[in-house]
């Protein structure tokens, strides 16, 4: 009779920080000291605090173990599963609460407290390969109920009054998709996509949907395929997501094994397939229109819209393309209702919205909040705030289609309308907090430099349009920027946001205008002053020796890899700012910190 | 499987199993599980406890959990049974054949068995 669950993060995250050696560490543990039969190890999916890993969960008790070690295994079982005495020095001490009870459960934490899981319900909750775990949590039962109380109408409808937009950045409401794919059920062929090819720099919300909860998605796409009378679905996720893969396929097998994908599901006349397609990793694959030729088997393109794909999408038929976090909402609608999920959230965005955080950020990690909840709720709260003390600076959200919410803007409630109207966008979901360190300039360099090589080259704006845009941030950056580069960069933005083809094309700009918007004087000091306040950009700072402090020890003279520093001993040294290729080697060898770097 | 009173079978039979992992709920049935307990013999105690509450179906409403030493090493193996509003009961040299008793009348019938308290135990 089993008494105690332990779980274990088997997520990309944990994977990555070993969580596998402490999985096969606690097998051996419990066989050794015949626990087996009392304790039942599960391996899930992420539970959010990535930086933590490798986590794991003893329930009834709800402790919550981090950075747990092969080696810390053996005193877990023997103190806490066999004796009952949680070994606190690796129970996760909440860092906001202080003086706080380190054996904090779970949901009291300041990371899960202001929360709100719906997307992410089942994951770090149930084992992702064992399909009778996700039934027991209401699983399958959105799709029974579709398939034997409502009819294909009522299923649309019931999304539509729901109001959700799809979570993968644009916010197109998800039910008029459905809708206006649903015509004609019956007799033209139809299909139903999965958009997983999650390529934001820094998002990886769809992987760990897909790694904890892949039935979910499943279950979804099923319902959808009902709604407007497809019988086939793809989900095309990227192969650089292999755990994410690997438990799709076993999903999706014992999904077919049930008999809950296949033929006359659950009896009724409805029967839908499911395959995978794996991209190969191309940023323009994420775009609707390319994502389809590239399941068709073509090179991966976007072609212009209309017709919009519900008319004429893949293999030239009606199909419905929703994100992986969209869909992983669908099942909870169907059981709980329209009005439950509009109770959620704010006026014109419902519902929750799942966030990866990243960059200068104490609890780097997956979060789920009610929509609406403010920015700084998010950063200072869930994310426990800038680590070594420093300022907030700004949020990067909507990766290389978004833009930056200055600190100024903190307390914006986060939600579609709300982003938008700031210059970013909510975008699939990648928030990446930046602080004083960093350099605006540089950070529009750098999402920049990803489109530019990510740009497809179908269209002139696109292919030719940032490449310029980026040789400006370069020249400006390395303190060649010239009056008039500002006004530059606006005009081209602005023109490729008009006549680019795609999506991708018509928001690559938008870092670059949004940092210009809230930081142009951060601009305009590279240009006129020649100097990055931030201290980030390599090419103009000056690193220089304080003759005060100096006391001629010619340290690091001998660790200049250019020999840029001369002297005499015991007289302070002097640094050639021509030969100074500013690596910083100097700073970090002089005993007398009498380097300072400009 | 093909139909619905299939899929509920299966829903029926899991919830007990992932509910576990909802957390502590209602009442909290505790068993003292350090070196003194173990050697007075908690582990059958503890376990017959486990299949008791499953077999009575009480699983959500009372957890069985585990802690270490409480300091009356003398009486083990010792249980405590915890519920909000009500004073904490202390069950005192435990067999599996106590921990029938206090689930079937305790935790089931809600009437403390008085005799295997701590304060009707004679020395």
């Amino acid at each position: 009779m089993i008494r105690a669950h332990v779980l274990l993060c088997a997520g990309t995250g944990c994977t990555s920080s070993g969580s596998a050696a402490v999985r096969s560490a606690l097998a051996a543990e419990l066989e050794k000291h015949g626990l087996t039969e009392e304790i039942k190890m599960v391996q899930t999916g992420c539970f959010g605090l990535c930086a933590l890993g490798p986590i794991m969960i003893v329930y009834p008790e709800g402790i919550f173990y981090s950075r747990v070690t092969a080696e810390d295994i053996p005193e877990i079982v023997e103190e806490h599963l066999l004796k009952g005495r949680p070994v606190q020095r690796l129970v996760y001490n909440d860092p906001v609460v202080e003086g706080g009870e380190a054996a904090s459960s779970l949901n009291e934490t300041a990371f899960y407290k202001s929360q709100m899981r719906i997307a992410l319900r089942n994951c770090g909750v149930i084992d992702p390969e064992n399909i009778e775990e996700y039934i027991g949590r209401d699983g399958y039962a959105a799709l029974g109920k579709c398939l034997t109380e409502m009819t294909p109408d009522e299923v649309i409808q019931l999304v539509l009054d729901s109001g959700i937009r799809g979570r993968g950045g644009a916010g197109f409401p998800t039910g008029l998709k459905w809708k206006f794919a649903s015509g004609n059920r019956g007799n033209v062929q139809k299909y139903v996509c999965c958009n997983a090819d999650e390529g934001d720099p820094g998002a990886f919300m769809d992987r760990s949907i897909l790694e904890g909860d892949p039935h979910a998605v499943i279950e979804a796409m099923a319902i959808a395929g009902y709604a407007i009378g497809a019988d086939q679905g793809y989900i095309y996720v990227r192969a650089e997501y292999p755990i994410a893969v690997q438990r799709l396929t076993t999903a999706i097998n014992q999904a077919k094994e049930y008999g809950l994908l296949g033929k006359n599901i659950f009896g009724t006349d409805f029967s839908f397939d499911l395959d995978i397609r794996l991209g190969a990793g191309a940023f323009v694959c994420g775009e609707e229109t390319a994502l389809m030729t590239s399941i068709e088997g073509h090179r991966g393109e976007p072609r212009p819209r209309p017709p919009f794909p519900a008319v004429k999408g893949l293999f030239g038929k009606p199909t419905i393309l929703n994100n992986v976090e969209t869909y992983a909402n669908i099942p909870q609608i169907i059981i709980n209702g329209a009005d439950w999920f509009k109770g959620i959230g704010t006026e014109k965005s419902h519902g929750t919205k799942v966030f990866a955080l990243g960059g200068k950020i104490t609890n780097t990690g997956l979060v789920e909040i009610p929509m609406g909840t403010p920015l700084r709720t998010i950063i200072e709260e869930i994310g426990g705030g800038i680590p070594n003390g420093k300022k907030f600076k700004a949020a990067q959200t909507g990766g290389p289609s978004g833009g930056c919410i200055p600190a100024e803007l903190i307390d914006t409630p986060v939600d579609y309308d709300n982003l938008i109207a700031i210059g970013s966008m909510m975008g699939s979901g990648g928030l990446i907090v930046m602080d004083e360190d960093n350099c605006m300039v540089d950070i529009a360099k750098f999402f920049l430099g990803f489109t530019v090589d990510e740009s497809c080259g179908k269209c002139t704006p696109c292919r030719v349009g940032t490449r310029r845009m980026l040789e400006i941030l370069e020249r400006i950056t390395e303190g060649k920027g010239e009056e008039g580069d500002i006004e530059k960069l606006e005009e081209l933005g602005n023109m490729i946001k008009a006549t680019a083809l795609c999506g991708l094309g018509q928001t690559a700009p938008n870092p670059v205008l949004s940092t210009i918007r809230y930081f142009r004087d951060e601009y305009e000091a590279h240009i006129r002053e020649k100097r990055c306040p931030a201290g980030a950009c390599k090419a103009l700072a000056k690193i220089t020796i304080d003759p005060e402090k100096c006391i001629g020890c010619s340290l690091c003279s001998r660790k200049c890899p250019v020999g840029a520093i001369s002297g005499v001993i015991k007289s302070p040294y002097v640094i050639d700012q021509d030969k100074c290729i500013k690596c910083g080697v100097c700073l970090a060898s002089c005993p007398k910190k009498a380097i300072v770097k400009k | 499987m093909k139909t619905l009173a299939e899929l509920a079978q299966i829903r029926e039979k899991m919830k007990d199993k992932v509910g576990i992992r909802e957390g502590v709920n209602g009442i909290r049935i505790v068993v003292g599980m350090a070196t003194c307990g173990i050697a007075a013999g908690a582990r059958p105690v503890l376990n017959t406890l486990v299949e008791e509450v499953a077999k009575e179906d009480l699983s959500s409403a009372a957890t069985v959990t585990q802690t270490g030493c409480i300091g009356i090493c003398q009486y083990e193996p010792v249980v405590e049974v915890f519920e909000a509003g009500k004073e904490k009961v202390t069950y005192v040299k435990v067999t599996p054949d106590m921990a029938k008793r206090i689930v079937a009348e305790h935790i089931k019938g809600g009437k403390v068995v008085t005799e295997y308290t701590i304060g009707n135990y004679k020395i």
